[in-house]
């Protein structure tokens, strides 16, 4: 009866070409819409490092008071570098990443090749084990380099491909701004976007980072951060060791802490430290601090631009609209068809039996919908960057279950619409249909 | 000719549903539409405003220098590439800074108070380090007093540089610091230090893009930039020449001394590129709601044709006998109006409501601005137009029936 009721549906389809098609192109642009957006959504939100977002945490310190700088009355998102130094004394986690931002650049001792940038960041040896970064070959460096701030470097994949032509570099020598560095790892390609480890910093650029140094050799050198520093309303110090000593923030700090317990103590430690600091005269105001996770912090800070927001709920309720809209049409076409159904009833079609071959027939109508929705959809994500920052739009991928998503969603919504007009439409008396013809 | 309302508002209650689906979409049009128009046009206003300098003749050089320079060494070498700049064909003038007007997100901000221990400053604003070449490199007009001499310029990087000598300041920052006043020659203080302002310069954006509320409040302060890692070098190209600049710039600088990286991708762009990208988030959002309340808009009127098609067609015999009985094709064109007038009324008036509603929410989630009535109007007119205009077909098909259709079969 099914196959019946569908080559009715698909027949039908050939009725009223006008309106049928204004059907289809409205389910497949309001599912196309939804779907894209909700692609781009759940895409822009994902948690970046499903395994770990629970142990990984960002400690926030006030060490402002009133002069807050950022406008919520929320802590700086990075730190100085004396309470860097300070957290890190304490053993309670697992793991401690110190990052910031660095624009360096490499000059290639084959002097045919020209200076490259290699922009990238300062780190402690615990970040790549934290993130996950994947290696190439060789790994990190070692604990003592971390200590020592020794001229160990791990490098990006490309700048190995430019540098040493993709082969294995490990143990060679790198001269990076008038410093000759030993190369201890290379990375596989690696680029998390939104770049999740130092969301604070905005680089402007989004090719992935191809140098780590240690964070203590960048110290001892003096290399400033490529990134933000959030300092008083007119900071008036001078150079690197005023900077230092001065109240601004510059660092993003992560700390590891696998389990419960380990979150009560270390929160207890924190505001321990901040109440310290308070009692030998540095802070003049209540502790303040904050310890958020991965996934709190990405939206604390905001990570999913309201402009991706905005677009999804528009689309939904463009979807909305496309709805009624079908409604009304389905509506109108199966009451033209009343004759139709009153022959129909009146030979002895059952109610239910009206009922499924219309239901039938919008499905059909969704199915249409969703093929051309899927076309439709194909095309959005494809031109997604006349939209959005190519930085937002490169991490949307049409997959096969995206797509199965938008025929799913557009025969869902061809059945929803057509429950009231199908009611009306079983709800036709044979007889009086009969009598006006 | 008078319309009947009453009995169109009695024939309307025989179809509760279409009336019913046609105010639904109509009022969840409008409510989309109207904030979609607030939002598109605040987002217009800021991606338009002027940036104040002459961009189509700007271009950005983004210089790395390689190797651990010493502030001499920066100074020496980025006075050579501006000498040579300047000298360059083509080229008008040039200076270097840490960034330019609508650069990108991040800004410095400067307290400027009347007062030296005054506890919160009289306004924001955003400084430049400039020497003696910027106004006649951004092409920015001076309305009062003074370039800066260049004796007067201080050497300094962005980590390290003179806080002290006279400042330029916009005509917007100067008519907030002094409403009344000529503030030529007056004594403000940033940081406590005292800076006596020697010009006044026509408005020029700062450099981040996000500022609103002191976007034309910009402070030149007399340093000569050179950070040991490079600086970006605003070149005024002469008239029609940019593109030509664009192109050779690197290639010149290179020659100066190769130690250095400029990208190949992105180290030299126009200032209209630079200038877009920094705001294309904005520009998307505007080309993504019009898009969208254009095929909103489109739909609802498809919408109001299907039904209205479906019901003029069911009212066959109907308009058949008012016209056998003596109304006239007007009459029926008049009737079809009139209903399609009064259902879209219905939805405009629960759609206004649902618009605010729609902003409420919006307001508290994603930091909107209150919906202004003018947008449900300017909505609720469109859809009234269009609603019209989609009438206008089924209205006069209704108009072209004969009377004999009274006598002939009902719909089929």
């Amino acid at each position: 009866m099914f196959t019946y009721y569908f080559n009715l549906g698909m027949r039908s389809l050939s009725r009223n070409v006008v309106i049928t098609g204004l059907m289809i192109l409205l389910i497949a642009v309001g599912v196309a819409g939804s779907i894209t957006t909700y692609a781009l959504l759940s895409a822009v939100s994902a948690d970046p490092l499903p395994l770990k977002s629970r142990q990984l945490f960002i400690p926030q310190i006030d060490n402002r008071g009133a002069d807050r700088v950022t406008n919520d009355g929320e802590p700086d998102p990075e730190l100085t570098l004396r309470d860097v130094i300070e957290l890190r004394a304490n053993r309670e986690a697992t793991g401690q990443a110190a990052i910031y931002p660095i624009y360096l650049s490499a000059v290639p001792t084959d002097t045919r090749i020209e200076p490259v940038a290699a922009k990238g960041y300062a780190v402690t040896a615990d970040f790549f084990r934290m993130f996950l970064v994947p290696f190439q070959y060789g790994s990190v460096w070692s604990k003592q380099d971390d200590d020592e701030g020794s001229n160990a470097v791990v490098i990006g994949r490309d700048l190995n491909q430019k540098l040493f032509r993709g082969e294995n570099s490990v143990g060679r020598e790198l001269p990076l701004e008038g410093h000759v560095y030993r190369i201890a790892g290379v990375m596989t390609e690696w680029n998390p976007l939104p770049r999740f480890y130092a969301v604070a910093d905005v680089q402007g650029f989004e090719r992935s980072p191809q140098v780590f140094l240690p964070f203590q050799r960048a110290i001892n050198l003096k290399i400033p951060t490529a990134g933000s520093t959030f300092c008083a309303l007119n900071y008036q110090g001078k150079g690197w060791d005023d900077l230092v000593r001065s109240e601004c923030s510059w660092i993003s700090f992560w700390v590891e802490l696998p389990e419960a317990k380990a979150i009560t103590r270390y929160r207890s430690f924190l505001s321990a430290y901040a109440e310290d600091q308070r009692a030998n005269g540095r802070f003049n105001w209540p502790a303040y601090t904050r310890l958020r996770d991965l996934d709190q912090w990405l939206q604390y800070m905001k990570v999913v631009p309201s402009e991706v927001r905005i677009s999804f709920i528009v689309a939904l309720g463009l979807l909305l609209v496309c709805t009624v809209n079908t409604i009304g049409l389905l509506l109108a076409r199966f009451m033209r068809r009343g004759p139709d159904i009153g022959i129909r009833r009146a030979l002895g079609a059952s109610r239910r039996a009206i009922y499924a071959q219309y239901l039938v027939e919008a499905a059909v109508i969704g199915l249409a919908g969703g093929l051309l929705g899927v076309l439709l959809t194909l095309c959005f994500i494809g031109s997604l960057d006349l939209v959005f920052e190519a930085k937002i739009a490169r991490i949307v991928h049409s997959d096969a279950s995206t797509m199965a998503l938008a025929v799913a969603l557009a025969i869902l919504v061809a059945v929803i619409a057509a429950a009231y007009p199908v009611w009306r439409a079983s709800r036709i008396q044979p007889a009086w249909q009969l009598k006006t013809e | 000719m008078s319309i009947p309302v009453r009995p169109i508002l009695s024939a309307l209650t025989r179809h509760k549903a279409g009336v019913f689906l046609i105010a639904l979409q109509v009022a969840l049009t409008l409510a989309i539409v109207a904030n979609a128009i607030f939002v598109i046009s605040q987002r217009v206003i800021y991606i338009s405003r002027p940036s104040g300098i002459d961009e189509s003749n700007i271009v950005v050089v983004d210089n790395r220098w390689v190797g651990a320079l010493t502030p001499g060494q920066a100074q020496t070498k980025t006075a050579a590439d501006l000498a040579m700049l300047r000298q360059l064909p083509g080229v008008a003038d040039a200076y270097a800074d840490y960034s330019f007007p609508a650069a990108g997100p991040w800004a410095t901000v400067w307290g400027i108070s009347l007062e030296a221990n005054q506890k919160s400053p009289t306004s924001f604003s955003e400084p430049y380090f400039t020497d003696e070449h910027a106004l006649a490199t951004y092409g920015v007009r001076l309305v009062a007093g003074r370039n800066f001499a260049a004796e007067e310029v201080t050497p300094g990087s962005q980590l390290e540089q003179s806080t002290r000598g006279p400042i330029i300041i916009t005509q917007d920052l100067a008519k907030k610091l002094f409403p009344t006043e000529l503030s030529l020659g007056r004594v403000v203080y940033v940081g406590g230090i005292a800076r006596t302002i020697v010009g006044v310069i026509s408005d020029m954006e700062v450099p981040a893009v996000s500022t609103r509320s002191f976007a034309y409040r910009s402070v030149l302060s007399p340093v000569r930039l050179a950070d040991a890692g490079g600086d970006q070098y605003i070149v005024h190209a002469s008239p029609g020449q940019a593109e030509h600049v664009r192109r050779t710039v690197a290639a010149a600088l290179y020659q100066v001394s190769r130690l250095r990286v400029i990208d190949a991708i992105d180290g030299v762009q126009s200032f209209h590129a630079l200038r877009s990208k920094a705001y294309s988030r904005d520009r998307g959002l505007v080309i993504l709601l019009s898009t969208a309340s254009i095929i909103l808009l489109l739909a609802t009127a498809g919408g109001i044709i299907g039904i209205m098609v479906f019901w003029v067609d069911e009212r066959r015999r109907q308009i058949g006998l008012r016209r056998a009985l003596g109304a006239k094709r007007s009459d029926i064109l008049a009737h079809i109006l009139t209903e399609n007038f009064l259902i879209i009324f219905l939805g405009i008036s629960v759609g206004s409501l649902l618009a605010f509603t729609v902003n409420l929410a919006l307001m508290q989630y994603l930091e909107m601005a209150r919906l202004p009535t003018t947008y449900i109007a300017l909505g609720s007119a469109l859809l009234l137009i269009l609603g019209q205009c989609a009438a206008l077909t089924p209205a006069r098909r209704a108009a072209r029936m004969s009377p004999m259709e009274a006598t002939r079969a009902a719909i089929g």
